[in-house]
């Protein structure tokens, strides 16, 4: 597959480099919000909308940054504007759909200490992605996100039932899991070639 | 500004030693998982990320400090990020000028450690309470306690995984190197190793606290 394709860089965010199981990227809500399949769906639904809405931004930053010759400021240029991106769809959600607002709950201003979404705006700069690219290249990272929350979650229903010794209860068992995880996501890196 | 809700702590041994043992970020907290997994590959990454680290909490977390009563309480955790983020651009610019390879190898994890919450978290938590000599002494305290976490997964991950610590060989030729250590897999397996290994010695501990012979202590 040509590596520029949109379909290869999407199936590249989603699978290959999964974001969480590849790239270590977002591990804090992994870890924190996988305990129960709902609220694991809601966030990944928030972060991949947040992911989307702050990687249309970061591509346009940094055309004016690059206009502008400051690159140098293009890392707290993105952490403010994913800040207040997180703001904006905090405020939108809120107004258009209150039901919405009330299950993501908490999730949704923590969305951005998230590194998920720092390192995809990177990323996406480092890769100089045009636009459609960087759509693609979001609109991936995020379904993958939401993809391992949520195998993640139902693991962890299961073993919740399960008998463990007491010394593996918590959080090693969790790493010991996403370990499990991630070893069977590198199955798909035959899909098309590693491309880190 | 607001009333300081925790008193002034003095400073002591443990504000120091509280960040390499009983609150160790990695291991106790949990913080910062992120760049504990991706660059622990070899203990030469691990190292230079455990460095870059501690100068980001500790200059941060100086700059705080020495700003608490001037931050509104509004806009804290913003002014917050800015701070780290600039003293991160620095790192940046460091790093790629003393070693190309390294930068490389490290690649955007370093401009993530603006979203480390170890580091938002003390100066949240910590810098932006307390006096400047004692908020120093514990980011340092935290940043060794860091530094310490990423060399246990780093050396553990570059022995079994290539044989070598630091690029020197450890092993005999005949070692076949278990290459999922350094791939994604064995960042979660070595830290949840070393995870079981606190939890199975604490777990000793108590029971041999609780029991009076205290001999029989087996941790199931």
């Amino acid at each position: 597959m040509d590596p520029d394709s949109l379909i290869f860089i999407f199936l590249n965010a989603a699978l290959i480099n999964n974001f969480v199981l590849a790239l270590f990227l977002g591990l804090c809500p992994f870890l924190g919000v996988s305990a129960k399949k709902e609220t694991a769906w809601n966030m990944g639904i928030a972060t991949m909308f947040v992911m989307l809405v702050s990687s249309i931004s970061a591509y346009g930053i940094n055309w004016v940054l690059v206009k502008f010759e400051i690159e140098f400021l293009r890392l707290i240029c993105y952490i403010a504007v994913i800040a207040s991106a997180v703001q904006l769809v905090e405020m939108t959600v809120k107004k258009l759909s209150p039901g919405l607002f009330r299950a993501l709950g908490i999730f949704l201003p923590l969305i951005t200490t998230n590194c998920a979404i720092l390192g995809l705006a990177l990323f996406q700069t480092f890769r100089e992605y045009d636009f459609f690219q960087s759509l693609a290249f979001s609109s991936g990272a995020g379904v993958g996100f939401t993809i391992a929350l949520m195998l993640m979650a139902g693991l962890r229903e299961k073993l919740a039932l399960a008998e463990l010794p007491s010394v593996s209860q918590g959080a090693a068992m969790s790493l010991m899991l996403a370990g499990l995880l991630s070893l069977a996501f590198m199955g798909f890196a035959g899909l098309g070639g590693s491309h880190a | 500004m607001s009333v300081l809700p925790n008193k002034q702590e003095k400073v002591t041994l443990d504000t120091f030693m509280r960040g390499l043992w009983e609150e160790n970020p990695v291991f106790v907290m949990l913080l910062g998982l992120c760049p504990v997994l991706a660059v622990t590959n070899s203990t030469m990454n691990a190292i230079a990320m455990g460095l870059a680290t501690l100068f980001v909490l500790v200059a941060s977390s100086t700059l705080v400090s020495l700003l608490r009563k001037m931050i509104p309480k509004q806009v804290r955790i913003a002014t917050y990020i800015i701070i780290i983020a600039t003293f991160v651009t620095i790192v940046d610019y460091v790093i790629q000028a003393i070693s190309l390879d390294l930068y490389n190898a490290l690649g955007a994890f370093i401009q993530l450690i603006v979203v480390n919450c170890v580091i938002l978290g003390r100066a949240e938590a910590y810098a932006s309470k307390q006096k400047l000599g004692a908020s120093v002494v514990n980011a340092i305290g935290m940043g060794t306690g860091f530094t310490i976490a990423l060399l246990c997964l780093g050396t553990v991950r570059e022995l079994l995984g290539a044989g070598t610590i630091l690029g020197v060989q450890i092993f005999s030729s005949n070692f076949e190197p278990w290459v999922v250590m350094i791939l994604p897999p064995g960042g979660f397996f070595v830290l949840g190793a070393w995870l079981l290994l606190f939890d199975y010695l604490k777990q000793r501990k108590e029971q041999k606290l609780l029991s009076a012979e205290g001999a029989v202590a087996n941790g199931s």
